[in-house]
């Protein structure tokens, strides 16, 4: 896939500067000295970091690059050692992860993580918010949530519509294949009705034929008006669908910019790009 | 030897008061382990702190039986706070030893010197069931049922009493378990990390079914008391737990009636295993055995039954196998 099939003349991103920590037009998330070490390794350290609304952006890197670490800090998994963040306007540093979910900003994981001894339905319908029935004391009150249930399930099924698992609906989680469980993650997420949408390795262990639908999601998802921030490590499907690329090594954005840009900057050739040719058939696996 | 008195004797034991205090604790230990996927291992604290609540309420206070009730009900709640508050946000083996520990403490507080003037230190507490039997509808003199199955008033009167929580309580786990609540709670024994992200106070749920389960247990406690007339702090040994736990899973952990199942066959595997010993030994089968022998040989059973059960059948009685093998990562 080529960069001018899915952004043709459209640069989301025109009002960028293509430097590390630029400011964005309408950020919906905005970092400030987030900083993690593991004992003597510094994981990550982002000086500054602008995520603008509604566009796909590509969070890249080599392995142990800090991606997933980051990702565990912005979404209240991981504790920061310093750092301030705030994501449509509030501040979201030091909220735990589900407050953080709740605020609109919901992640799913580099090992995927479905209930596998759930339903997928279930797994479906406990993405949804503001459930009445999970109070403990509104489970007695039947009549009350099962409306919302009702409501809830038709949402759900409208998703497994469109991720393809309709006809899984009353199978374990776990009988789904890698690919299938990814989709259900990213499915599942999306019952929450989030405004930022935070991918960790999606494509990871997908058949290539899942591929495709799985960026054809994240583009529409995009276009229904939501962010998507996503780690990848195959270099044609970011330069195919990102509206901007942020490049972290060693736990420091060291390049942002669009797919032009990054394709000719030295800096992350040298970082990443070199490195992705010797390491690309290890780049796919799930490894942590 | 006879055998049809034994299997008798086994029935009468499946469906009198002890099991059903067993499965009362158990049904609590269900929400603990087989839906949350806490490792409680101390579920017998839970039952100590509810049995001495109604104890000293009724024995030392002269408090009504009610009093006494909602006073093991609190102090497990109380317990169950203590117990989650530091361990709950950890990972799951720290729960695992707190608990097996501060059931142990608790005990041997409860049976020291100093705590006798409420405790009754290692004697114990005696006259506990006045109130109980105050209630009484049936008549103490009497006896209710059929054959080996006939009980006398006072017992018949515990029998229902607490068969009946064991009902109430099996009846509150399904409506809980069908519900929403019930679909975050199986969410957190799966992996709480995915229900986190999705928005859900992991660890309030998890605190609400350690309250619940540490409940459960406090009643069974109560009855304990109640039925017994008397406590003592030894009879809250480690073992009453690991008992629990195989009643749980001989019956299935995660299934509604599991406990209640496991219980049954439990009290009646230990009867007949009883029984059975005893009769071969008055037959003289058993020469290289001495009386106070046959208590750890039934044990040994207890202890073979699980690992044949985990090897043969890991979802216990009604499980589900399916289930049971799906791989969890
Ligand atoms: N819990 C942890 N304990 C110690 N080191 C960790 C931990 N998590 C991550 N790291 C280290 O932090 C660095 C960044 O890891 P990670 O964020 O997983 O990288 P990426 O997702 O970019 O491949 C790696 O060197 C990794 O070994
Ligand atoms: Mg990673």
């Amino acid at each position: 896939m080529s960069s001018d099939e899915t952004n043709v003349g459209v640069d989301r991103m025109a009002d960028a500067e293509p430097v590390p920590g630029s400011a964005k037009p309408d950020p919906i998330l905005v970092a400030d000295g987030v900083r993690r070490s593991f004992g003597g390794l510094t994981a990550v350290d982002v000086g500054h970091l602008e995520v603008q609304r509604g566009t796909i952006t590509a969070l890249i890197g080599p392995n142990g690059a800090g991606k997933s670490t980051l990702f565990n800090l912005l979404t209240g998994f991981d504790r920061v050692d310093g750092g301030r963040w705030t994501f449509q306007g509030g501040a979201v540093n030091g909220k735990s992860g589900h407050r953080v979910a709740r605020a609109g900003m919901v992640r799913t994981f580099q090992l995927t993580k479905a209930l596998t001894r759930m339903t997928v339905l279930d797994n479906m319908l406990l993405g949804a918010p503001g459930q009445f029935g999970e109070r403990m004391a509104g489970a007695f009150l039947r009549p009350v949530w099962q409306r919302q249930e009702r409501e809830n399930t038709r949402r759900a099924m409208e998703l497994l519509e469109r991720f393809k698992l309709v006809d899984k609906r009353e199978d374990m989680a776990g009988s789904l294949s890698g690919g299938q469980r990814k989709l259900l993650e990213m499915a599942r997420s999306l019952m929450t009705d989030p405004a930022m949408i935070m991918l960790d390795e999606p494509m990871a262990g997908v058949n290539p034929a899942l591929v495709q639908s799985l960026l054809g999601h994240i583009t529409s998802l995009r276009d229904e008006g939501k962010t998507v921030l996503f780690v990848e490590h195959d270099m044609d499907v970011i330069m195919g669908i990102s509206d901007w690329i942020v490049v972290l090594a060693q736990g420091r954005v060291i390049a942002e910019g669009r797919p032009s840009d990054i394709r000719s900057n030295q800096q992350v050739i040298d970082a990443y790009l070199g490195a992705q040719e010797e390491t690309a058939e290890v780049g796919g696996s799930d490894d942590d | 030897m006879d055998i049809l008195s034994i299997l008798a004797e086994s029935t009468r034991s499946a469906l009198g008061p002890i099991a059903a205090i067993y499965a009362l604790a158990a049904v609590g230990l269900n929400f603990h382990f087989g839906y949350t996927g806490l490792l409680n291992f101390g579920q017998v604290g839970f039952m100590l702190v509810g049995a001495y609540g109604v104890g000293i309420s009724v024995a030392v206070f002269d408090l009504p039986l009610l009093a006494g009730f909602a006073v093991g009900l609190l102090c497990a709640l109380v317990l169950a706070l203590l117990l989650g508050v530091p361990t709950l946000r950890l990972r799951a083996d720290y729960l695992a030893i707190t608990t097996i520990a501060a059931a142990e403490v608790l005990r041997l507080v409860y049976r020291a010197g100093f705590a006798e003037p409420l405790t009754g230190g290692v004697y114990g507490l005696q006259n506990l069931s006045s109130g109980f039997r105050a209630l009484n509808p049936f008549d103490g003199g009497t006896r209710y049922g059929v054959g080996a199955l006939a009980y006398n008033g006072n017992h018949m009167w515990v029998l229902v009493v607490t068969w009946g929580l064991v009902l109430l309580m099996v009846g509150l786990t399904w409506m809980l378990m069908h519900s929403p609540w019930g679909r975050v709670i199986k969410g957190v024994r799966e992996d709480e990390d995915a229900v986190r992200s999705l928005g859900k106070n992991v660890f309030g749920y998890k605190m609400q079914a350690l309250v619940l389960g540490g409940l459960i247990g406090a009643m069974a406690g109560c009855m304990l008391a109640v039925y017994q007339a008397s406590i003592q702090p030894d009879q809250f040994k480690p073992q009453v737990t690991f008992f629990l736990w195989v009643i749980l899973l001989l019956g299935g952990a995660g299934r509604v009636f599991g406990p209640v199942l496991g219980a049954m066959a439990f009290w009646f595997l230990m009867t007949f295993t009883d029984g059975l010993l005893k009769g071969f030994g008055s037959m003289g089968w058993l020469p290289f055995l001495s009386g106070p022998d046959y208590g750890a040989i039934q044990l040994a059973f207890v202890g073979l039954l699980l690992v044949v059960l985990i090897v043969f059948r890991p979802q216990g009685i009604i499980g589900d196998r399916k289930e049971m093998l799906i791989n969890v990562k």
